[in-house]
């Protein structure tokens, strides 16, 4: 068999390419090439206003701005000692609903399932199962016009602000999304009861799972930094194991563990973690298929990610009906210097942001971890796991299958070019 | 400009990536009402977005989202050029350079330090431009991101061969029609609706913070004016150029904007 090679990764956030070297019948190197250009972020921050950061790093992706918007305020807050009140704590937790069922709905139907259906996209898919895309659609709409209503608009929505909201939503139109969020909810079991018909390539593999976990919620942007291999981490420790280095001979920053360790964030590593949070029904969905935890199968994120359609279809229902709010949106800002770390569950993984300010309020240093850019040494890991598979496979079953491996993954691309390797080497 | 369309075929649609976000492929991809009706329009034949499936040009339409930033970006978008009919620059990094655009501020080889241990790795240009600054575009269509009504515009007007319409009104007049209460002089805060390009439906103004800008300039935009207005109410020392040093900041209009705060800033100081 020849070397498997995919120039350009379609269905994924942003610009990637696969290279399998195959040599005497057996894979000998894995790389994902990165070509998305890099865009200086955590440069261009510096000596911007600390109430910028927000409507900046949500730039960072289109698909997940809430996860940057969330992680960056939660960052600034804590470097300026502000703890926000419970309503507005509550308003951002619903507004990450909205994240996860659109992010969600898209990778499941449109990112994901094509592979598992054998077409190339949900266009075609809606060819042959037109209901089953006019649904996907219909969800995924429903968590947009949930973070429209919050957000003003569901890509880089407009009211999140260092120390809250710059307003109230209009109950009218949120209370409005309503129908359709508990029509999607319905919809969301059903995916999950579809989500296990579904013909998963085989692989199993015992990884290290990384989640933020909270003892009395489904982890998404308080608690610690859970692993399935014990550590237990405050948000200011995350970066005492979780470390950025500089591979020799890749041209790529990768994430690993202090003892070298590479790990999968994402929906895999939550459910697997946190399933004793998830709310009642997707509790009940859980139990009622019959779902083992934990899932080692990459391919089977699919499952987990439908579980948590659940769960956050559940959560956002119960948080719009409950929805009152009374005391200010926002908290006044006193600035001082100071130094603050955050972290959230982006619909992909463990997302980490550290800054550093000024007494005027001016960023001084920033830092972004993105979930891709902690999952790419796992994916390129999962690879190698995967090759003797791929090996014995016809060229475009092989390729098909270690792409298909890829975006399960979901991985943004655009957050993670970190993992930059413009120079492409020749390997045979 | 209009295309023609062939009676009883499909215009071939193709949609690249530069650099960007991709929050503005997400919009078409949001179009969730429209998305397969629109498909059933087209010929959907490069949008790896979506679709692994490529079928090769030329192309009837092309959209193009994102600037371009790397020596391969300034020979692609040249390919990309030659094998479209009909160019279109989806949001504001293609029409100005976008977020990205930010490094033209300063030196691009700092940001880089900043951000890489071994900046010598990459490859990139010194500053991060629009599309229409290499190729001739036929359409712009500005916002970070677009909003899809104005990019469902574009595509009917264009398979219906008539001329796109977009509203030529600036963010300010958007709030006077939906009779939000203006920001600037209800509460002081600095806003850019007065010079920048409707679209988004005064969005920022809604939510009671100031118009950051992201749907690029008006045509019929006064900026001294502006600058008059938003200065003096800045909530922290260089408010005024930071919000026009933002998403649109590399558009020739909010550049000569900027020179016009940073002129009142030392003229204000030397006083």
């Amino acid at each position: 068999m020849k070397n498997i090679e995919v120039p350009a990764l379609a269905r994924v956030e942003g610009e990637g390419g696969l290279f399998i070297g195959v040599k005497d019948g057996k894979a000998v190197e894995v790389r994902l090439d990165i070509y998305e250009p890099p865009r200086f972020f955590e440069g261009f921050l510096v000596d911007r206003y600390l109430q910028e950061v927000p409507d900046i790093t949500a730039r960072i992706c289109g698909i997940c701005p809430v996860a940057y918007q969330i992680s960056s305020v939660r960052a600034l807050e804590s470097a300026l000692g502000i703890e926000i009140p419970a309503e507005i704590y509550t308003l951002r937790r619903l507004m990450y609903c909205g994240e996860f069922i659109e992010s969600h709905s898209l990778h499941i139907y449109l990112l994901q399932a094509p592979d598992l259906l054998g077409v190339p996209s949900a266009l075609d898919l809606a060819a042959i199962a037109p209901e089953v895309v006019k649904n996907a659609l219909r969800m995924k709409k429903s968590g947009n016009e949930l973070l429209k209503a919050i957000g003003g608009r569901s890509v880089h929505p407009v009211n999140v602000s260092v120390g809250g909201f710059y307003r109230w939503p209009d109950a009218g139109p949120l209370k409005a999304t309503l129908p359709e969020l508990e029509w999607a909810l319905e919809a969301a079991k059903e995916t999950v009861k579809w989500s296990l018909t579904l013909p998963y390539p085989d692989l199993k593999v015992n990884y290290e799972f990384v989640a933020i976990h909270e003892k009395d919620e489904y982890g998404v942007m308080k608690g610690d930094v859970w692993s399935s291999k014990g550590s237990k981490l405050s948000v200011n420790d995350y970066e005492t194991r979780y470390i950025e280095v500089h591979v020799k001979h890749s041209n790529a920053l990768h994430s690993h563990t202090k003892d070298g360790g590479h790990y999968m964030v994402g929906p895999l590593a939550r459910l697997n973690l946190n399933h004793e949070q998830l709310m009642p029904e997707a509790q009940k969905a859980l139990k009622d298929n019959k779902i083992k935890l934990p899932i080692l199968n990459p391919y089977k994120s699919l499952i987990a990610r439908s579980i948590e359609l659940v769960n956050f279809l559940e959560e956002a229902i119960q948080l719009v009906k409950a929805y009152h709010p009374s005391g200010p949106a926002f908290l006044e800002l006193k600035l001082k210097a100071g130094e603050g770390c955050g972290m959230s569950e982006a619909p992909r993984g463990l997302l980490y942001h550290r800054y550093q300010i000024d007494e005027k309020g001016r960023v001084k240093f920033a830092k972004i971890t993105p979930p891709t850019a902690q999952n790419l040494p796992r994916i390129e890991e999962d690879l190698l796991a995967l090759a003797p598979q791929l090996v014995k496979m016809e060229q475009e079953e092989a390729t098909l299958t270690a792409e298909h491996l890829v975006r399960s993954y979901d991985p943004c691309i655009s957050c993670a070019t970190h993992f930059l390797k413009l120079k492409v080497e020749e390997v045979g | 400009m209009t295309l023609t369309p062939k009676p009883n075929t499909k215009p071939k649609v193709a949609v690249y990536k530069f650099s960007s976000c991709d929050g503005c492929q997400l919009s078409l991809l949001n179009m969730e009402d429209e998305l397969l009706d629109l498909a059933s329009a087209v010929d959907i034949a490069y949008f790896l977005e979506a679709t692994r499936s490529v079928k090769s040009g030329p192309y009837d339409i092309g959209i193009v989202e994102g600037s371009i930033t790397t020596p391969h970006e300034l020979e692609r978008i040249k390919e990309v050029r030659a094998e479209c009919k009909f160019l279109i620059a989806l949001g504001t990094c293609a029409t100005a350079g976008g977020i990205q655009a930010l490094r033209n501020f300063t030196k691009a080889a700092d940001l880089a330090v900043k951000v890489y241990p071994h900046p010598e790795y990459l490859d990139y240009l010194e500053t991060a431009t629009a599309i229409t600054e290499h190729v001739p575009v036929d359409l712009q269509i500005w916002g970070c991101p677009v909003n899809k009504g104005t990019v469902l515009e574009a595509l009917s007007a264009l398979l219906m061969g008539r001329r796109v319409n977009f509203p030529p009104s600036p963010v300010c007049l958007e709030c006077k029609w939906r009779g939000t209460v203006c920001v600037v002089v209800a509460r002081g805060i600095p806003c850019m609706g007065p010079v920048v390009h409707g679209g988004c439906g005064a969005l920022c103004p809604s939510n009671g913070r100031g118009c950051y800008g992201c749907y690029g300039p008006s045509s019929t935009a006064n900026f001294n004016s502006l600058v008059n207005i938003i200065q003096p109410l800045e909530r922290f020392p260089g408010e005024a150029l930071l919000l026009i040093r933002n998403f649109s900041g590399y558009a020739p209009a909010f550049r000569k904007a900027a020179d016009l705060v940073i002129k009142a800033a030392a003229e204000k100081e030397s006083k």
